[in-house]
């Protein structure tokens, strides 16, 4: 068995919170700057710039790219070789208060949803366990803001239902709140399990690079007409009218009930971000 | 960044001033306005209603529905771009009424915040949502100056030069949210 002292663990999510929030993801900044090649309207091309202007400005002077932080959600895959000294989830929590206190990242955490005092530390955060083979693990952190986390849907839909349901849902979910949730979007979705395995397929689509060929060739399919359909919908970058209004559809699916047909949308914004680390 | 188009305003915002927006046009602020977010909006409301003290004198002000990361060592303040107006929806009618003469935020307003916007003479202004670290050079001091135990959440005055703006929704009711195909 390999052993990982638990410091290790804090070490690596300290450094990944403060990494996702100053530097935009290579993908997301090159889809930005394809779209600012792309974009005919003037004033879509000029919020495209600021943006290009704004990650530069994020890496160079160590300031977060946006001021929702926010709530750290850490995808874990542990490998069943190592053995973690320590304990891991307290391990993990460490590593997000710190990255937040030494990154000067906003505190966005409340306590209770109802009650709603600042935990002042971002944490908890939301952790996702998968065991796997080998003898590494793997650790995603994904701050996830939470203008265009509001955006996002759920719904079960019907097994007999079609490509064409998927498609209109998600068309209805950004027409409706995607103006707010600071396009152009990332859009991740998750397709089949159970209602809350369709929401963590989403959030895992959000992580997975933009731009790349989906494996599966209906969701390919799936994934391009959204695409292609929600940059006619003239939303446009800050809302504000143009043709980019989507960067990139990821799609996860899993197998699911008879009787159903799970569908997650997760809105993400132009600030889509996440980093990555093995130990 | 190609600013030439776009008109260099001296705050505060009369009534005189906005009521000369239209819809679509861009701004560069400059001067001072106030943040304030969703649980400051709650406390301002309850405020207004019982007739309470108001930490801020809301006439002829600005609302920037905004809640900055910390400033580092060195620095007037952090990441500082717009949350989501919709919101605050609930409370802009009353706030207006009250003398407000503007909000900044990213997103659409409700129906009622609209009229409110038209009746009272007022506008609504969008900053580019996500673009935190590009605002936070706009802006030259940052004071948290009331509700501080609401963390990032309080209210803070600021001092802006050159913050640019759209006016998503003006003084006759114009929005430029409308319409999507």
């Amino acid at each position: 068995m390999r052993k990982i002292n638990s410091i290790r663990v804090t070490e690596l999510v300290r450094r990944l919170a403060i990494e996702a929030n100053l530097c935009l993801r290579k993908d997301v900044l090159k889809s930005i700057e394809r779209a600012a090649r792309t974009e005919t309207a003037p004033s879509a091309r000029r919020i495209l710039r600021m943006l290009i202007q704004n990650a530069r400005i994020a890496r160079a002077k160590s300031i977060p790219i946006c001021q929702d932080t926010g709530f750290a959600e850490v995808f874990c895959r542990i490998g069943q070789g190592v053995v973690v000294k320590g304990g891991l989830t307290a391990a993990i929590n460490k590593g997000i208060m710190l990255g937040y206190r030494d990154g000067f990242l906003r505190k966005s955490v409340v306590s209770d949803p109802l009650l709603r005092k600042n935990t002042k530390t971002n944490t908890p955060c939301v952790i996702d366990y998968d065991v796997v083979k080998g003898d590494k693990i793997r650790i995603t952190v994904v701050p996830k803001g939470f203008g265009s986390e509001n955006a996002s849907a759920i719904i079960m839909l019907k097994p007999t239902d079609t490509e064409e349901s998927i498609i209109d849902f998600v068309l209805d979910v950004v027409r409706r709140a995607g103006r707010d949730a600071c396009p152009p979007l990332v859009i991740g979705i998750g397709i089949g399990g159970t209602m809350d395995k369709a929401a963590l397929l989403a959030t895992k689509a959000i992580t997975l690079p933009i731009g790349k060929r989906q494996a599966k060739e209906h969701l390919a399919r799936i994934g391009g007409m959204i695409m292609e359909r929600l940059n006619k919908t003239g939303i446009g970058p800050a809302g504000l009218g143009g043709k980019t209004t989507c960067l990139g559809v990821n799609i996860l699916s899993f197998p699911t009930h008879i009787a159903g047909l799970p569908l997650c949308v997760k809105i993400s914004c132009h600030a889509t971000r996440s980093a990555n680390g093995v130990l | 960044m190609g600013f030439c188009s776009m008109k260099r305003i001296h705050l505060p915002l009369t009534k005189e001033v906005r009521s000369g927006f239209r819809a679509g046009e861009e701004l560069l602020l400059c001067g001072r306005f106030y943040t304030a977010r969703d649980m400051a909006h709650k406390r301002l409301y309850q405020a207004i209603r019982l007739k309470k003290f108001l930490p801020i004198d809301l006439t002829d002000n600005i609302l920037y529905y905004c809640g900055p990361t910390p400033a580092p060592p060195g620095t007037v303040i952090g990441a500082c771009g717009p949350t989501t107006s919709k919101r605050m929806d609930q409370f802009t009618p009353f706030l207006l009424k009250a003398g407000l003469a503007a909000s900044i935020g990213k997103g659409q307003r409700s129906e009622v915040v609209i009229q409110a916007i038209r009746r009272y003479g007022c506008v609504y202004l969008t900053a580019v949502g996500g673009a935190g670290a590009y605002l936070s050079e706009r802006v030259k001091k940052a004071e948290r100056i009331a509700y501080k135990d609401l963390g990032p959440e309080a209210i803070y005055e600021l001092y802006v030069e050159d913050f640019p703006v759209t006016v998503a929704i003006d003084a006759c009711g114009h929005s430029l949210f409308k319409g999507c195909k």
